[in-house]
């Protein structure tokens, strides 16, 4: 690790002031992230944010019925929160399919979202990668690709977003919050929908949120409860612990419309609502839509008709 | 010649680099890739910044001044030569790092020491002594859950919260009813027990172990 300067942040708006002011800085929440990152030097800040200890740990009722989830929110109380379970319960088991229980304990919902790819190509620092080095290239393509993304990739990137969270989150229709840097000393306070929070890598992989410099995300609200059964089906290479393949996030309603987001198949959560007014028709138009203009890799190709059995499996859990 | 303590430090010091090795070998496979390459060494640099930080670890207050680089695992082994918890992979793959924090399960190698200030920290030394063994510990002795031995500190404190994360109706992955009680099988627990990798594969004994606590409990 390079060695870095280190802080504990008193405010949201003063955490976002000290990060704008030093572009090598980073927030760190649970760290199982960014610390994996550093050690390996493909992250080198030089200053530190610590944004634990600014009471962005809570999970608050909306007044329009929804959730208000912190930032700081551990992936195990918000998997483990009477309400997540009971009214939206795919993000409960979204987050229980990730990583592993110590892991979990540590994890925030703002980290969570941000947590990099795991093209093996990023985190080999003697390979080309787009992500990490602007311009180096793409070892991926032509490489080894069976992990990485068949839809939403570009020339320069085809990695993956590795969040099983966020693919819930996006079925879910949530909202990020965010507090950025100004010169009032409170910080200017936005929202971003979940489905423009992730962007596609295009020619610039390695911005991958629409994120400015200094922004902090303050938390994510969920709207009042979809109703409908809830699913998540994850398919990876062993039973427990490993990143997915393929999954499936879906809410399906009695009447067999719904909602579906995928993940393991693209750079961010994959939804479009187009493909869902085909629901209660079944997994293949679905999928036909939802994978519209895939580019899969002669090692990725079997994603596609894995993506449209594991919704197959989806819908007939819901049918009963 | 070496001396015994030094024999013993070699000993200690390859079989860390082995099981390391084969910890990340079997967790990084290039088909499981959590990750795949193991990166270089930190850089020593004279000038790092250090930081104090005060925290509780096996009931005792301790006050350390860190280089800030130093993650709570180094914290525990180096800084207090409480040598119970084992550097496997450093990457949050293997487990073997486990210690609890403030009640919690945690891998020791992904935090940063700093980042604890005031917290009160488990480690397998703390939980029981060789005269009087934690019911964990007894169990794991008389059940045989390991051979080598290096995941076990590690596994124990894991499964010591693992008890208590079901006790608090935590749900798992394989958890069928979320608004339920989860139940105490050997699903929940092998789910729940999958963040420690143990090479050796003492996997089926371990269970037996934390089954014959679990049961001794309700
Ligand atoms: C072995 C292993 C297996 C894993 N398996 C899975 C899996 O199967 N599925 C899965 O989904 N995940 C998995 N993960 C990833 C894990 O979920 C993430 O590491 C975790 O969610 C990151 O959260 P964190 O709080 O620790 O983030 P950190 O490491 O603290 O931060 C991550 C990034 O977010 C930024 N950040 C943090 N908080 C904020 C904020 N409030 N505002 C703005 N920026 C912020 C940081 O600067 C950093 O860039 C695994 C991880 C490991 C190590
Ligand atoms: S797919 Fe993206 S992350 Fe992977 S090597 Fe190519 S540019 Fe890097």
């Amino acid at each position: 690790m390079k060695p870095f300067t280190y802080e504990r942040a008193a405010s949201p708006a003063e955490a976002a002031r000290a990060a704008a002011d030093r572009p090598d800085a980073r927030f760190i929440a649970g760290g199982t992230n960014l610390l994996d990152l550093m050690k390996l030097q493909i992250e080198t800040p030089d200053h530190l944010i610590d944004v634990n200890g600014l009471g962005l740990d809570r999970i608050e009722e909306t007044p329009d019925g929804g959730l208000r989830i912190g930032a700081l929110v551990r992936n195990t109380d918000l998997a483990a929160d009477a309400r997540v379970r009971r009214d939206h319960a795919v993000l409960s088991r979204a987050l229980l399919a990730g990583a592993s229980g110590q892991l979990r304990n540590r994890a925030t919902t703002a980290g969570n979202l941000l947590q990099r790819t795991r093209c093996p190509y990023f985190y080999d620092t003697n390979m080309a990668c787009n992500k990490r080095r602007p311009g180096s290239g793409c070892s991926a393509l032509g490489g080894y690709s069976r992990q990485l993304a068949v839809v939403g990739g570009s020339e320069a990137c085809i990695a993956t977003h590795p969040s099983d969270m966020a693919v819930a989150m996006r079925v879910l229709d949530a909202t990020v919050e965010t507090v950025k840097p100004t010169v009032k000393p409170e910080g200017a306070r936005r929202t971003i929908p979940i489905a423009d929070f992730h962007r596609l890598p295009g020619d610039t992989p390695e911005i991958e949120t629409v994120l400015e410099p200094g922004e902090l995300i303050t938390a994510v609200t969920l709207p009042k409860p979809a109703g409908g059964t809830h699913h998540y089906l994850k398919v990876r290479d062993r039973a427990s612990y490993a990143f997915a393949l393929v999954s499936v996030a879906a809410i399906v309603q009695p009447d067999g419309s719904g909602r579906v987001a995928l993940g393991g198949v693209a750079p961010k959560p994959w939804r479009r609502e187009d493909a869902e007014a085909e629901m209660s028709r079944g997994a293949k138009p679905v999928m036909a839509k939802l994978l519209a203009g895939a580019k899969p890799t002669e090692e990725n190709k079997f994603k596609l008709p894995l993506a449209e059995r594991a919704l197959a499996a989806v819908l007939a859990e819901a049918k009963g | 010649m070496a001396t015994p303590r030094e024999i013993d430090v070699k000993r200690r010091t390859l079989m860390a680099a082995t099981v390391a090795t084969a910890a990340v070998g079997a967790v990084a496979s290039r088909a499981g890739a959590q990750v795949p390459a193991a990166g270089p060494p930190a850089s020593s640099n004279a000038a790092a910044p250090t930081t104090k930080v005060s925290f509780i670890v096996n009931g005792k207050a301790r006050d350390l001044a860190l280089d800030t680089r130093t993650t709570l695992l180094d914290a525990l082994r180096e800084g207090l030569h409480l040598g119970g918890t084992k550097k496997g992979c450093d990457h949050g793959q293997c487990g073997a790092c486990t210690v609890i924090l403030d009640g919690r399960r945690i891998n020791s190698c992904l935090t940063l020491a700093v980042m604890h200030e005031g917290s009160k920290i488990t480690t397998i030394e703390g939980l029981g002594t060789p005269d009087k063994l934690h019911p964990m510990q007894a169990a794991f002795v008389k059940h045989d859950g390991y051979q080598c031995g290096y995941c076990t500190p590690g596994q124990i404190c894991s499964a010591v919260a693992v008890l208590a994360e079901i006790e608090a109706g935590i749900p798992s992955h394989v958890t069928a009813d979320l608004n339920g009680k989860p139940p105490l099988d050997d699903a929940e627990l092998r789910e729940r027990m999958s963040g420690n990798i143990c090479r050796c594969g003492a996997y089926s004994n371990i269970v037996e172990a934390i089954g014959e606590v679990a049961g001794r409990k309700a």
